[in-house]
């Protein structure tokens, strides 16, 4: 099993510890994962996207052209991603951030409103965690379990007694993913 | 009596610091380094600092200061002592650290590296030998050099629209709270070699006992780079130097 | 121990240098901040290692007064590093210069973005001639590593460690954008305490430390000599030491490499790990392709490239600059076989699919001479 993933949208969306938390989850499963954000400088609110590959195998190259899934949190990344998921790969998006959503009819579209959840719930912060929820219900690469083992690692100790509410998100954001097509 | 007569120990009132050896010295006739070297082997002797003593010298005319003094030395590069020995404290806690620089090397090329060095409050002592000229390369102008004061690179004398000022280092260093110990001396009479002494053997303690980095300017004469005798330089020191850097303690935050 | 029981961790190459240093017992780090490896002094200056191994953390005000750092803290014989990408890598060239002069052991991170000049702040490979040939003067050479994931970024800070104090020669860990800034699965390497006042005076005699100055004549360290065949002794004295180097330290990787290989694509650091997927991918449509990865850059693996010269067709050598290692790579060949440059350069980074693409063209040029047509997609 190998599945590239990007994950695209705004800096501030936590599209990179979404990544990371991932990635993690992952580790935590015994498999390779990479992850390889595009920088620049810093800057709030600019563009922020990151390639998360997890496999069975050693992972050759962390940069690739084409997707298994695309999750884009804003417009022009749906633009940028769309064509470049591979045949019969997903493509996940917000529907709030997504104003012409995507067209093609060889891969799998998904819609969560995550983005709307998280205003209804006045949790913005969790607004990655229920998108990671959609992803990992429609593509189940690693179970909510290894993801919660994996932000006990990946958090300070101090950070812990945020782990039950993320972990309520993801099971939300299960629950609130829509296939499209 | 004759010579052999004479030099008996019994007789003897003073001796060389057996930490400098015979290497016969490349300094010219009337250079203030080679006292100045006398000072540091002598100090570190009565420290009794000899295994614990680590020295950088610049590029310039103390290049060669580590074939004198038998501790351990490293030349630097041009300018870059104050960062050589900043690394070199902070990884021997319990190390002598001092660097010996003259005016080209401290106030030109590595201007960065002592401002900052001096700001950090590095537990090391700087000691800086200006005699206003670059003397190993012959006699070009120097950041310290006077106002109409001739050298090679300014031969009709230095000029503020052709060459700029005067660059105050050491007035600098005591403006800089990580300095504890800034001083102003010279090496051209008895009364002024016993007082530098002391401000280096200060600067070293300062450096020892981690109170902050300390700043020893030694107003110097270079004889050969003023194109003057011995004697003639040691006055024009005091008639032209000296007026324009003034002796005396710059900055003394040490309550002894 | 089974694999879910090991302590990995998720870590940036860049984090990866720190923590690895601190655990292989370096003595201290000296470094100015520049994009995009500031991660080294952010993590450890996070990390606080002077309250645990004692390890000094200093952010010096240049790239210049780091390397001068370094040159000093190495000639007491302490083992440092310093961290710096392409600009500021630069700026250190004369004092490794010095280093080398006075066989001063010191580990350079370089950790290389796109240029020339200030150039961009994404990946780039363009700093192998810097890094391979240097910047600064005179006859010296220094040991290059270089590593292709985040794991070797640490590995190389143990390697480094070792050959520095083996060899007395500043050794490079050539890195760049990419895999600084990547994460991956790292197991870091267990503590290794810092050595002792007293085994650095028994292991660096010649170190200027003043330890045991009483029983020995004084130490000192200078690049300059007055006296022309002084200095050409010296500097035969380090050839000597460099074509040992030569002879032993050569390191490199062979992948999918077999006795029926047609084509090989040579290349390190990040570009091999895209390589590495390009070749799985031609590999699957039949072409008889593999990769030799350079894991020292110098000491170069002449001797591999050129017995696989004999017997290859072409080499694709793919770095993401517009031709540096290249230049080596023909030379190891001895003229046996062609080589051809694919990568980007700048800051842009090839995929693999680009690759991919080079080699058919690569393989198109060869057709033209004497092979059949359609050959490389069975």
């Amino acid at each position: 099993m190998t599945e590239e993933i990007i994950i695209s949208g705004f800096g501030g969306q936590g599209v990179l510890s979404m990544g990371k938390i991932l990635a993690y989850a992952g580790i935590m499963e015994d498999k390779q994962v990479s992850w390889m954000p595009a920088y620049g400088p810093e800057q709030r609110g600019g563009t922020a996207n990151v390639t998360v590959i997890v496999s069975d195998d050693m992972i050759s190259s962390p940069i690739v052209s084409h997707y298994d899934t695309a999750i884009v949190l804003n417009q022009p990344s749906l633009e940028k991603f769309e064509p470049q998921v591979k045949p019969g790969g997903t493509i996940i998006y917000d529907g709030h951030s997504i104003i012409q959503p995507p067209k093609r009819d060889d891969i799998y579209i998904y819609r969560i409103d995550a983005m709307e959840e998280a205003a209804r719930t006045g949790n913005s912060k969790v607004f990655n965690m229920l998108v990671l929820g959609g992803f990992l219900k429609v593509r189940p690469i690693a179970t909510v379990e290894d993801v919660v083992r994996g932000l006990h690692k990946a958090l300070p100790e101090r950070h812990h007694k945020l782990i039950p509410m993320n972990e309520e998100a993801i099971r939300r954001g299960m629950k609130i993913i829509r296939k499209m097509n | 009596m004759t010579k052999e007569e004479l030099i008996i120990p019994e007789n003897k009132i003073y001796g060389k610091p057996t930490l400098m050896n015979d290497t016969p010295m490349h300094y010219c006739p009337g250079c203030s380094h080679g006292v100045v070297h006398k000072l540091v082997a002598e100090i570190i002797e009565e420290m009794g600092m000899e295994e614990d003593t680590i020295a950088i010298c610049p590029v310039g005319c103390a290049v060669f200061a580590y074939r004198y003094v038998d501790i351990d030395w490293i030349e630097a590069s041009h300018g870059r002592a104050p960062a050589c020995a900043s690394a070199i404290r902070r990884l021997w806690p319990n190390k002598l650290v001092f660097t010996y620089q003259g005016d080209g090397d401290m106030a030109c090329i590595g201007t960065g590296e002592t401002i900052h060095a001096l700001n950090r409050g590095e537990n090391i002592a700087m000691i800086f030998i200006n005699n206003a000229i670059y003397g190993m390369t012959g006699g070009q102008m120097a950041p310290t050099t006077l106002m109409g004061m001739k050298t090679a690179t300014c031969p009709y004398g230095r000029q503020a629209d052709l060459h700029g000022y005067p660059l105050h280092i050491t007035d600098i260093a005591a403006t800089l709270e990580g300095t504890c110990y800034v001083t102003r001396q010279a090496v051209n009479t008895v009364a002024n070699i016993r007082k530098a002494k002391k401000a280096i053997r200060q600067a070293f303690d300062n450096a020892i006992n981690k109170r902050g980095c300390s700043l020893v300017e030694i107003v110097s004469t270079c004889a050969s780079g003023w194109k003057m005798t011995p004697e003639q330089a040691n006055q024009w020191m005091t008639d032209n130097m000296f007026p324009y850097y003034p002796l005396g303690d710059l900055k003394n935050t040490v309550k002894l | 121990m089974d694999n879910k029981e090991k302590d990995f961790v998720l870590l940036k190459g860049n984090e990866v240098i720190a923590k690895a240093a601190i655990r292989y017992g370096y003595d201290g780090f000296f470094g100015y901040p520049i994009t995009p490896q500031s991660e080294v002094l952010e993590t450890l200056a996070a990390d606080k290692p002077w309250e645990t191994t004692g390890m000094v953390v200093l952010q010096a005000e240049s790239e210049l007064a780091s390397i001068n750092m370094l040159y000093g803290a190495g000639c007491t014989g302490k083992l440092v590093f310093t961290s710096s990408s392409s600009p500021g890598v630069a700026l250190m060239q004369e004092g490794i210069s010095y280093m080398s002069a006075c066989e001063i052991p010191g580990v350079i991170v370089s950790v290389g973005r796109g240029g020339p000049g200030l150039g961009t702040i994404q990946p780039g490979q363009a700093d192998y001639h810097q890094a391979v040939y240097g910047g600064g003067n005179g006859d010296y050479r220094t040991i290059v590593l270089a590593p292709n994931s985040v794991q070797e970024m640490g590995d190389c800070m143990g390697k480094a460690a070792k050959l520095t104090f083996k060899w007395r020669v500043p050794v490079i860990v050539l890195s760049d954008g990419m895999i600084g800034q990547m994460m991956e699965k790292v197991e870091l390497p267990p503590f290794t305490p810092r050595r002792t006042e007293e085994e650095i005076g028994q292991q660096c005699p010649w170190a200027t430390n003043g330890i045991g100055l009483k029983h020995r004549k004084y130490n000192f360290m200078s690049s300059l000599e007055f006296d022309p065949q002084t200095m050409e002794d010296r500097n035969q004295k380090m050839a000597d030491k460099y074509r040992q180097i030569e002879a032993e330290e050569v390191d490199y990787e062979l992948y999918k490499v077999n006795e029926d290989t047609e084509y090989l694509i040579v290349a390190y650091g990040i570009s091999s790990r895209v390589s590495m997927k390009a070749v799985d991918l031609l590999c699957e449509a039949g072409v008889k392709i593999g990769m030799l990865r350079p894991k020292t850059l110098w000491p170069f693996p002449n001797k591999a490239i050129s017995q696989l010269s004999e017997r290859i067709k072409s080499i694709l050598c793919v770095e993401q600059c517009e031709g540096q290692m290249i230049n080596d790579v023909r030379l190891a060949t001895e003229g046996q076989a062609t080589v051809y440059h694919s990568g980007r350069s700048g800051g842009m980074v090839s995929s693999p699919t680009d690759v991919v693409e080079d080699f058919k063209r690569m393989a198109r040029e060869n057709l033209s001479k004497n092979w059949p047509k359609g050959y490389w997609m069975k």
